[in-house]
């Protein structure tokens, strides 16, 4: 599999999803159980991607100047700063504890 | 959920005389208003591209399988999962990549549903609506351009705020995406540049207005924990994937399901 395979069928994933809630009369996941589920997968995928963005090396668990940026970046959006900036500020944290270390 | 929509979806009364004068002052009042707020949360929400850009050419894909992902994808969170997974696992993590994005992006069926009797309502001679207009919708069905129509108060102005909303953000976001990639592969050392704290930083935002419930905090502290203990085990990309099943199975049983009381 080659990175473009990879973007091709994710991305035609992704649209037929997206094509199947306007197409497909609504059912399934209108119900309650199936609705909650959906909504559940998507706090999961994200916290679990947060984890293994902060903490991750590989295979290996390793608690670096990552960590302090995401501390701060949960610090600014409880503020109510807008994305971009806590983004920007997350780089800044990271990138600064590694140039003075 | 579903009286939401069907009250979306009925015709407005047939009003005549002076109550419609005044009925379609109001209605001027709600789009105009809808078209405010469409270009307020789209604007807005363009803006990230940068950082999408940015994070997608880090993980080693070029500007046009960048591009590419904004244009037909179109749905962030997919797409940051799908550049985050490849960034941690390589092309070998490409089936939990696909996986992660497909899973992200089942939301979207759900506002679909949603948004189908607001966007797709028959025509005024009572055709259905064309093909063309139901992909376009499907299209632009996102987290943005579905709550900016449901935060509506009238039917048309519903309808006028997804198509704002959805427009803006498309236009957007594929310039910022652009100029993001560009930016990224000026940048060279990524790590250097803290890249990967801005990462699990807009996964973060993303993740954010989600957590207003218990059961969703616990969802998420559940799943971090098991995607951490997980990841020296399994293959990279894996742990992601197995942490969804908390999310399957506190969904199920419906588990820590009452309101915060604060």
């Amino acid at each position: 599999m080659t990175t473009w395979h990879i973007i091709l069928i994710a991305s035609a994933a992704t649209l037929a999803l997206k094509l199947s809630g306007h197409l497909v009369p609504a059912g399934f996941l209108e119900r309650e159980r199936p609705a909650r589920i959906a909504d559940l997968l998507t706090v999961a995928l994200l916290a679990a991607l947060i984890a293994v963005q902060t903490l991750g090396a590989g295979q290996q668990i390793v608690v670096d100047a990552r960590v302090p940026a995401l501390i701060v970046a949960a610090a600014l959006y409880a503020l109510r700063v807008p994305f971009v900036v806590v983004v920007f500020v997350a780089a800044a944290v990271a990138a600064g504890i590694r140039a003075f270390t | 959920m579903a009286e939401e929509s069907e009250s979306l979806a009925a015709p407005g009364p047939d009003l005549s005389g002076p109550a419609a004068a005044a009925a379609a002052a109001d209605d001027v009042d709600a789009r105009r208003s809808a078209i405010r707020d469409g270009f307020a949360v789209g604007i807005a929400t363009a803006v990230y591209g940068i950082s999408f850009g940015a994070l997608a050419v880090a993980a080693g894909l070029d500007i046009w399988q960048t591009c590419f992902l904004s244009l037909v994808m179109f749905t962030g969170g997919s797409q940051f999962a799908l550049v985050g997974v490849l960034a941690s696992g390589g092309v070998a993590a490409g089936g939990s990549a696909i996986a992660t994005a497909a899973m992200l992006g089942i939301r979207n069926v759900v506002y679909g549903m949603r948004m189908k009797p607001v966007v797709e309502a028959p025509r005024a001679d009572g055709r259905r609506a064309s093909i063309w207009r139901t992909v376009a919708a499907a299209w632009l069905t996102i987290d943005e351009s579905t709550a900016v129509a449901l935060a509506q108060s009238t039917d048309r102005a519903a309808k006028v705020g997804f198509w704002v909303t959805g427009t803006v953000i498309f236009i957007g976001w594929n310039l910022t995406t652009f100029l993001g990639a560009l930016i990224g592969d000026a940048l060279g050392d990524t790590s250097a540049w803290g890249l990967d704290a801005a990462a699990a930083a807009a996964f973060l935002g993303l993740l954010w207005p989600r957590l207003k419930r218990v059961q969703a905090g616990a969802v998420a502290v559940a799943a971090a924990i098991v995607a951490t203990i997980t990841t020296p085990v399994l293959m990279p990309g894996l742990p992601v994937l197995v942490a969804a099943l908390v999310a399957v199975v506190v969904g199920w049983f419906d588990l820590f399901s009452r309101r915060p009381t604060a």
